[in-house]
């Protein structure tokens, strides 16, 4: 009884404002107006609060674009020195696309597509050569990708700008929504590029070429060949077993071709190789540690599948066995100028491939060991 | 060196400054009209008062949260430049500096003469410190 009078009054005062009729009037037609208006224009509403979340992020997009393609021209001048404004010629660079072999009969596609990569790698580097012409070679590798970065940042802005223009004028949700729905990962994608195109229009080591970093510590201040495709070779004795460490050849951004490196030293010395090891770069899945390093088997190698192929293929022939060491990084990581923690992990690497050598080979055994990646700002 | 900002603003910016202008209008009537709410309460219009206070709060609410989130655009659509720094290291005393990044710098590159004892010194160490701000444990 006296809890039900208590609660009376405080309900009077707590919502019996004066004043309170009309208001909650008014409020209950709103309520309702907004009832309908999400019944029958909800999916409409939808669309246009997405298509202006694409806009902004398209917004981004072109700004990040403009950036990289104002730092890529800026790049060439300053170390290129062309007589000319090379403004129209890297708006045509921009616009160059690569069309990949015809998969219905698979069987030797590896390689024509390695074919396709040759002459794209070879109309580039003329390319940059001419937008460039007092560049030397490692700087007409570090413009040439940054140009590629500049390109790929081109590529995603017009794919998205695509998207965005036809769902507008389709009015349709579902090509919104898609796009939409994987526009944070195009962003970081984006992003990424971004600040890859920093690093390599400066020349700084990115987190890709830790593998690259841990060979050239490795074969640092012993006597270095070239091997094919854009590779060294140093023969360094480690732990008594003698050890073949390749590499790209640095400092310019330049990825070689270590499926022929590989293939050249176990071809010269007729397949007796004990192991091979691989260290690269490896994407962490969120909340793993960046700079864990982690051990396994197989080649560990990126990009189009071309050396991964080359490298199983021969291993396959002689018999070798093939162990692989990972440097875990995200995707910004990987491109961005190198963490502090992913360059300290090269040394936690360095002890864990002895501690393989050790465990897998006897002494007197050869072995190769191969840093994969991008050895941009990285020498030997 | 490459410049590190252009003069010009880019049409996001310039978009932003004008969304920005609309924002701090709408800031300006939301405060009137709680002025004049409270206005309408003292000569005992209740109704008038409860409606202006309603929405003025909705208004400076909604223009705060969009300015709020404009900003953290702005801030994020620069480009950032993260510190680079540079470890030269001379292989014989092991004397160490530490320097920004300069252009041309790579790992490996023999430069200047050590101060101690007249030896090339060589570039050990490139990369970048990032800070992991406001990092809470996470139980996962
Ligand atoms: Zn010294």
């Amino acid at each position: 009884m006296n809890i039900a009078l208590m609660f009376t009054v405080l309900y009077s005062q707590l919502f019996d404002f004066p004043g309170w009729d009309i208001f909650s009037q008014v409020l209950m037609y709103a309520i309702y107006i907004f009832i309908f208006i999400s019944l029958f224009y909800g999916q409409r509403l939808q669309f246009h609060i997405w298509l202006k979340e694409v806009e902004g992020s398209l917004y981004k997009l072109k700004y990040i674009r403009d950036e990289g393609r104002r730092i890529a021209i800026e790049a060439i001048r300053e170390i290129g020195k062309p007589q000319t404004d090379p403004t129209p010629r890297v708006d045509r660079f921009l616009e160059y696309f690569t069309i990949t072999p015809q998969s219905l009969d698979p069987a030797g596609i590896v390689w024509k597509l390695e074919h396709i990569l040759d002459v794209r790698d070879a109309r580039f580097k003329d390319e940059v050569k001419l937008l460039a012409p007092s560049a030397d070679e490692t700087q007409v590798n570090n413009l040439e990708n940054t140009l590629e970065a500049a390109m790929a940042l081109n590529y995603i802005y017009k794919v998205i700008r695509h998207y965005f223009l036809l769902g507008k004028k389709t009015l349709s949700l579902y090509i919104i929504m898609q796009i939409q729905m994987i526009l944070p990962l195009v962003m970081r994608e984006a992003e990424a590029y971004a600040s890859a195109l920093k690093a390599f229009a400066y020349g700084q080591p990115i987190g890709d070429g830790v593998g690259a970093l841990v060979a050239a510590k490795l074969m640092h201040g012993y006597p270095v060949r070239k091997v094919p495709k854009d590779c060294v070779v140093a023969t360094v004795p480690i732990e008594g077993r003698t050890a073949y460490v390749i590499k790209a050849e640095g400092p310019g951004g330049n990825v070689g071709k270590p499926g022929d490196a590989i293939k050249t030293i176990i071809e010269e010395n007729e397949g007796k190789i004990a192991t091979i090891i691989m260290i690269d770069a490896a994407l962490k899945l969120e909340g793993e540690e960046v700079g864990e390093v982690a051990e396994g088997v197989g080649a560990a190698i990126g990009g189009p599948g071309v050396d991964q192929f080359k490298i199983e293929e021969t291993i396959l022939k002689y018999r070798i066995p093939i162990n692989a060491v990972i440097i875990k990084e995200d995707i910004g990581d990987a491109v961005s100028p190198m963490r502090r923690e992913i360059f300290e992990a090269a040394d936690k690497a360095i002890e864990r491939i002895k501690q393989l050598i050790l465990e897998k080979t006897k002494e007197g055994d050869k072995i190769i060991i191969c840093g994969v990646g991008n050895t941009i700002g990285i020498a030997q | 060196m490459v410049s590190k900002a252009s003069s010009e603003p880019s049409p996001a910016a310039r978009v932003s400054s004008f969304v920005l202008l609309a924002i701090f209008v709408m800031l300006v009537v939301a405060i009137m009209a709680l002025f004049l709410s409270y206005g309408a309460y003292v000569s005992g219009n209740y109704d008038v008062a409860a409606a202006l206070i309603i929405i003025g709060f909705i208004g400076v609410a909604a223009s705060s949260y969009v300015l709020f989130q404009t900003r953290q655009r702005l801030i994020r659509l620069r480009i950032e430049t993260p510190p680079i720094t540079t470890t030269i290291e001379c292989r014989k005393c092991g004397f160490k500096t530490v320097r920004e990044f300069q252009r041309g710098d790579y790992i490996f590159k023999e430069v200047d003469v050590c101060q101690k004892c007249n030896e090339k010194m060589l570039i050990t160490a490139i990369y970048r410190e990032v800070r992991e701000k406001g990092r809470k444990p996470f139980p996962f």
